[in-house]
């Protein structure tokens, strides 16, 4: 047994390398910063680039361009940087651009407060780009979780060319804990599959596939790209039967296909007529409150999201079974709660939250589970 | 060579555009300089220089407007061998002001092409950052307010090594290009030209007319002698060849006994300076060292040596869930500031707690006991006040024992400074109970 003591951040870094990563751009703000820092210190070394970009929209930027030159691409910022990123994001959701962007979650709104947590972009991360695509948002609940969840987050965007977000939180950015190397569950690296089909269209798939192949630009064969509306050829188009396949397919390949990457813990209590459904570190705080009122002689299931982008509705409703009740635990005023009281209709679903820079207590939850 | 032009996609700009004139005259450049497509990629932006990309048989991104160079940027680190060329307007190098400064003072080995007509012409010809106060364009009398900026002088203030402004009539422009092509840097050619579809409709503008207005100006011509200096992408690739790996992190195996079988809770409370975040990282090390899960949280205001200092730690045996503090084995009271910000804590302390208080540091009353210990007149600074605090718990066997605290100490430091640390954890007294 190693023991080893690290921040989430740092884990994330370790977790990209790990990954394939080799390219980072991003600019710094508080609680994302060290993810900077980490992978400055590692990539040059590696051969790769790491890069201080001018502002959140050139980090961005500059990761997609790598990234349409082949590379496996990182940034990280924080809510105020979302929202900079935004109209790159809709360009790579759009353009089917792989990128892993990490979002440490603050206070906000708005600038906030660098140096206190939150959960409050959940519903932003999903929807803050035009034309409302799917993106995928991965929730990390601890230091392992980011390591483990920053290597699917690359699978995941290198398989579906996409972004994919890994949804932090300043409690577990830059809190330190003990991991056991060793231990950490990576997922085996998956590359982006090449385009087969000749002659060459960027935005063209194989039969019965969602995901067209890739080809690097700067390869031998010409590659095309583009942020507008487009066909299988990278051109401009307004034929709305092509419009329509292109977005259909969009869309199906990310939602059609999240029972793959529907990561969930489910603790399971025998005769439990209540579970506590929670993600991000407040999930931590809800293991703990379960286990009090399993020993209390309550049993209470437990449901941890890691996946929260798309809803993985499936795994929510096995997890859920018959049980009566369902108690939302959230780190703002209640955002992913109400995609819950969609996926459960006619269920009592109740919710405990709180936004004010200090972390859900198990006892809060016990109280909510027992009196709310 | 063979025309790079794509047959089946042929420009599609307005009678008299001069961006038709540029497309041209950008393919008689590749044609000169002897490239095959595979080896461009054509950046454009939005608005009419935008359509640059579909007219080319090169690789081709087409993206948001004004952000045109930042992706320039990641194609060329990650592909140096690629010519890479951005055609932008002046609506595009308006929006993205920043992203050219930055190319200037980078020197990423790029061509930007602003293709530079005054005005935006796809929305109905508003004003630029570009348009000239007296003239009529679309935006009423917003324009006549604001001064129109030079981008050859913009790029020069800003660093760029090479800066031409020219007229898109100019009988040598394919040369001109060329050049700025085959300039090993970062090169702006600014090319005034004509809008036939809005600007020139309400405002005269003829060849002759923008070839003389160019002359009045001081010329740029290519080269700016006192911007020449390294390429960056090669410059950076030097750089990093030289950095060092990063060692693997420091993994423990743990070779103590713990000294509680339950959960331990530690809160240090100091002010900036006094190194409490390290004594945190300290503690839990030694944690490690005896087989226990830990975690660090930290609370600091963003000022550098002024404000509280806060670290909230947690030792057990099993899995550590909730990482705040919810009934503190150990309160540390090294500055007034942390003490301030944590105030409520003391009132919530059982005689199961035990405070651990500086001389000189007030604390709120509360029911836990109290040990002081006088750090200063044993001879230590602020600085060290949290570690000798950590040599404190070792002695009285609170949380920690002293080879866990010496472990960790050899594990986190070297040469004087371990000796140091270590001399002020054995030389610390441990101090006295207060009276109850």
């Amino acid at each position: 047994m190693a023991l080893t003591l690290m921040e989430g951040n740092e884990a994330i870094a370790r977790g990209a390398v790990a990954a394939g990563c080799r390219f980072f751009a991003g600019y710094p703000i508080t609680p994302a910063t060290t993810i900077l820092n980490h992978m400055l210190a590692m990539l040059p070394p590696l051969g790769g680039v790491c890069i201080q970009g001018e502002d959140e929209i050139a980090s961005i930027g500059l990761c997609l361009g790598a990234s349409m030159a082949g590379m496996k691409v990182l940034t990280a910022t924080s809510g105020p940087g979302i929202s900079l990123y935004s109209e790159q994001i809709s360009f790579a959701v759009g353009s089917e651009i792989p990128i892993v962007i990490v979002d440490i979650q603050r206070l906000g709104p708005s600038t906030g407060s660098a140096t206190r947590g939150a959960d409050g972009d959940v519903n932003f991360l999903r929807w803050g780009n035009s034309g409302g695509m799917p993106v995928i948002v991965l929730a990390p609940a601890d230091v392992a979780d980011c390591y483990t969840l920053t290597v699917h987050a690359f699978n995941l965007a290198e398989q579906y060319r996409c972004p994919v977000f890994v949804a932090s939180n300043k409690e577990i950015a830059m809190t330190r804990e003990t991991v056991e190397l060793e231990h950490l569950n990576a997922p085996p690296i998956i590359e982006r599959t090449p385009a087969a089909i000749r002659p060459h269209l960027p935005f063209q798939t194989a039969a019965g596939e969602q995901v067209p192949g890739f080809l690097p630009i700067g390869g031998q064969t010409l590659v095309r790209q583009t942020s507008s509306t487009h066909g299988p050829d990278g051109y401009i188009t307004t034929e709305p039967s092509e419009i329509a396949r292109m977005l259909d397919r969009m869309k199906q390949k990310v939602e059609g296909a999240v029972e793959r990457f529907s990561f969930v813990e489910h603790v399971p209590a025998e005769g439990a007529d209540t579970l506590i459904l929670a993600y991000g570190v407040t999930a931590r705080a809800a293991g703990a409150a379960a286990r009090m009122l399993v020993r209390q002689g309550r049993p209470v299931s437990l449901l941890v999201l890691k996946t929260l982008w798309p809803v993985p509705e499936a795994a929510i409703r096995r997890a859920v079974g018959d049980v009566k009740r369902v108690v939302v635990v959230e780190m703002n005023l209640g955002q992913y709660v109400h995609e819950i009281e969609r996926v459960l209709p006619g269920r009592v679903v109740s919710f405990c939250g709180r936004m004010d820079g200090k972390l859900i207590a198990p006892e809060t939850i016990l109280e909510a589970v027992t009196h709310g | 060579m063979d025309s790079l032009l794509n047959e089946a996609r042929p420009p599609v700009f307005c009678p008299g555009c001069s961006h038709e004139r540029i497309t041209h005259t950008l393919d008689k450049a590749f044609r000169q300089m002897g490239l095959t497509g595979e080896r461009i990629c054509m950046v454009s932006d939005i608005g009419c220089s935008g359509l640059f990309d579909t007219f080319f048989h090169t690789h081709a991104l087409h993206g948001l407007h004004g952000r045109a160079l930042t992706y320039a940027a990641g194609l060329k680190l990650a592909r140096p061998e690629l010519t890479v060329v951005v055609t932008m307007g002046d609506g595009g190098q308006g929006i993205g002001g920043a992203h050219l400064l930055a190319a200037c003072r980078r020197n990423l080995n790029l061509t930007l092409l602003v293709l530079n007509n005054f005005n935006f012409g796809m929305t109905g010809g508003q004003y630029s950052a570009t348009t000239p106060p007296g003239a009529a364009v679309g935006s009423g009398f917003l324009n006549q307010l604001e001064r129109p900026l030079d981008v050859c002088e913009v790029a020069k203030a800003a660093g760029a090594p090479y800066g031409v402004r020219c007229s898109a009539y100019r009988n040598d422009l394919p040369d001109v290009i060329q050049r700025a092509i085959e300039f090993k840097g970062f090169a702006v050619v600014d090319i005034w030209g004509i809008c036939p579809g809005r600007f020139s409709k309400r405002n005269r503008l003829t060849p002759k007319a923008i070839e003389e207005s160019v002359g009045r100006l001081a010329p740029a011509e290519g080269l700016i002698a006192a911007n020449q200096r390294r390429e960056f992408g090669e410059h950076y690739r030097e750089l990093a060849a030289a950095q060092r790996a990063v060692p693997p992190p420091l993994a423990v195996t743990p070779r103590f006994a713990p000294v509680s079988a339950v959960r331990q809770e530690v809160l240090l409370l100091g002010s900036a300076g006094q190194r409490i975040l390290t004594a945190g990282e300290l503690l839990c090390l030694a944690g490690l060292y005896a087989g226990l899960k830990a975690t660090q949280k930290n609370d600091y205001d963003i000022t550098v040596l002024r404000g509280p200092s806060i670290s909230e730690l947690v030792l057990s045996p099993e899995a550590i869930g909730y990482t705040g503090m919810s009934q503190p084995t150990v309160v540390v009271a090294l500055g007034p500031e942390g003490v301030a910000r944590r105030r409520k804590i003391f009132e919530t302390l059982t005689a199961a707690s035990v405070v651990i208080q500086a001389a000189g540091v007030e604390i709120p009353a509360g029911a836990a006991r109290i040990h002081r210990v006088d750090f200063k007149a044993q001879g230590f600074k602020p600085q060290d006040w949290a570690l000798a605090s950590l040599g404190v718990l070792a002695k009285l066997n609170v949380v920690i024992r002293p080879e866990m605290l010496e472990a960790a100490l050899a594990a986190r430091l070297k040469g004087e400074v371990l000796s140091g640390a270590l001399d002020t954890v054995r030389r610390v007294a441990p101090g006295d109970w207060a009276a109850a």
